[in-house]
């Protein structure tokens, strides 16, 4: 099982220019886990002194935030496509 | 692609860290968002009530505070919208001190987004930008089309695939591209966020979002100088991102510490639809943090489930005292036939949230009668003529004759009026 994981540019600098890499991570946790191992730099940007992700990221898998497929405890499928985006304040009314 | 202004540059509200000016929205160490910061110290002198009553009637008269390149040479007259005492509005709904700032006749598209894309592209020239672009509900498509066809730059517009017609007519007429994304506002945002990273556009709600953003503290600047330089005691806001009302307050903020506007603590009021409601349940509910919602109402233009000035919005309400609110769509088209019934202000679903919201307020005790209390119109109501449809019957034609017309008149006054239901105060 494999997901694949997208980056924006600001994160590059972390990995070598990369914006994609594959994982096997299981959940959200193992992902975090997993970058934190590959790319230690990034895995340091992206969380707060807590530890915690950083609440400015948002992360899409196959284009739904998974904040509505269970966060956390949301069990990644075969082929899952995960994006990390920072969350641009979006106004437009 | 940037420039040096020593009035104004970039800062991360996170950590503090300085970018100075340059198509940026993000911090780049700590991902959160940059907002501009001034030397207000620099402008005491300049910006005086002296000097910005002796400059235009638009938005222009406040350029000081406002991150405008140097040499930039204002053209559109922008902003400065009536103030109107809302009296009549004010018997229906129980109050004696109302105020109704109306951006629905905001030049030159009809709403208040005209004010941020001003500074927005103001900005895009300065650093190059030949295409512009937006992820819009509608009033920013049609605001970014207009002007940029005004400035000669080409402009590129995504919005959800369901958008009102009258606003994807209202973007496509200025000879922009208009590209409808499947899906709703938080896709297109998302989406528009991978575009300003992959392509040289000046996207105003995302790489030039700081600049952007920064447009909305005229509508404060104006409240204040049209109450005659003093603050309301509240605000009412409608809330989608949850930028305008933080910008207001920062308006607010920077006359006070200017000495254009006496101290005082005004309490700030947030509207929005039930059908998405976002920052008004992190307000109700206490939290720091926004659960995204899909959003599901008439009020396409506050449609934004996940709003990420939502956090700090919520936070800055609580903070100031005020609270917020959120109404039925039922209670979203009563706010707007009231207003334009009592006002004779035709506003958009966004300003039937407003004013239903503002008539709950009273209703719950919320807000007192005699407070001075200004309550924000963003939008036009003839761009979302069809929330509308059904609520009024055609009538029969008639003959051009007077006995005709003495008949028709006498079998109007037979018919009962159609019950309208009274907006928030349930």
């Amino acid at each position: 099982m494999a997901i694949k994981v997208t980056l924006p540019t600001a994160f590059t600098r972390h990995t070598d220019g990369r914006k994609q890499f594959d994982s096997v991570a299981a959940n959200l946790p193992a992902l975090i886990a997993d970058i934190d191992q590959t790319f230690p730099a990034l895995g340091t940007q992206i969380k707060d002194d807590d530890g915690k992700l950083r609440r400015f990221i948002n992360i899409y898998v196959n284009d739904e935030d998974i904040r509505f497929l269970g966060g956390e405890t949301y069990s990644f499928q075969d082929g899952d496509e995960v994006m990390l985006i920072p969350s641009i304040a979006g106004g437009c009314f | 692609m940037n420039y040096s202004c020593t009035r104004y540059e970039l800062k991360c509200n996170e950590c503090g860290k300085r970018y100075g000016n340059q198509p940026l929205s993000g911090c780049p160490d700590c991902l959160a968002p940059l907002e501009i910061v001034y030397d207000l110290e620099a402008a005491r002198g300049v910006f005086t009530r002296e000097a910005i009553a002796a400059g235009p009637a638009n938005i222009w008269r406040y350029a000081a505070l406002l991150p405008i390149p140097d040499g930039f040479q204002p053209d559109l007259p922008v902003g400065f919208t009536p103030l109107v005492k809302a009296t009549n509005l004010g018997k229906r709904i129980g109050a004696t001190n109302l105020f109704v700032k109306n951006d629905a006749v905001c030049f030159p598209t009809l709403s208040f987004k005209d004010r941020v894309v001003s500074v927005a592209l103001a900005n895009a020239q300065r650093f190059g930008f030949e295409t512009v672009g937006a992820s819009s509900t509608g009033n920013l498509a049609n605001s970014v089309a207009a002007q940029a066809a005004r400035l000669g730059l080409k402009a590129s517009i995504l919005v959800p695939a369901d958008l009102e017609p009258a606003k994807i007519l209202n973007t496509q007429v200025y000879g922009a591209r208009l590209i409808r994304i499947d899906g709703n506002y938080d896709h297109v945002n998302r989406l528009c966020t991978l575009i300003a990273d992959e392509y040289n556009w000046g996207i105003v709600n995302v790489n030039l979002r700081p600049y952007y953003a920064e447009g909305s503290k005229t509508v404060g600047y104006e409240i204040a100088e049209q109450l005659g330089w003093r603050l309301p005691d509240n605000v009412v806001v409608p809330m989608a991102g949850g930028s305008l009302i933080r910008k207001i307050r920062k308006a607010f903020q920077e006359l006070i510490y200017l000495g254009l506007v006496e101290d005082k603590a005004v309490r700030f009021f947030g509207a929005q639809a039930t059908g998405c409601s976002p920052i008004s349940t992190a307000v109700k509910q206490g939290t720091d943090y926004i659960e995204p919602q899909r959003p599901n109402t008439i009020a396409r233009s506050l449609a934004i489930g996940n709003p990420a000035d939502g956090p700090a919005a919520a936070k800055m309400i609580r903070d100031s005292g005020g609270w917020a609110e959120d109404v039925s769509d039922v209670e979203i088209v009563s706010g707007m036939q009231e207003l334009a019934e009592t006002e004779g202000i035709f506003t958009e679903t966004a300003g039937g949230v407003t004013t239903a919201v503002t008539a709950r307020l009273y209703a719950h005790g919320r807000i007192s009668p005699d407070e001075l209390t200004v309550t924000c119109i963003t939008g036009n109501g003839l761009k979302t003529t069809d929330a509308l449809t059904g609520y009024y019957r055609e009538e029969r034609a008639v003959r051009p004759r007077l006995a005709d017309f003495d008949a028709y008149l006498r079998e109007l006054d037979g018919t009962a009026e159609p019950e309208l239901v009274a907006a928030g105060g349930k």
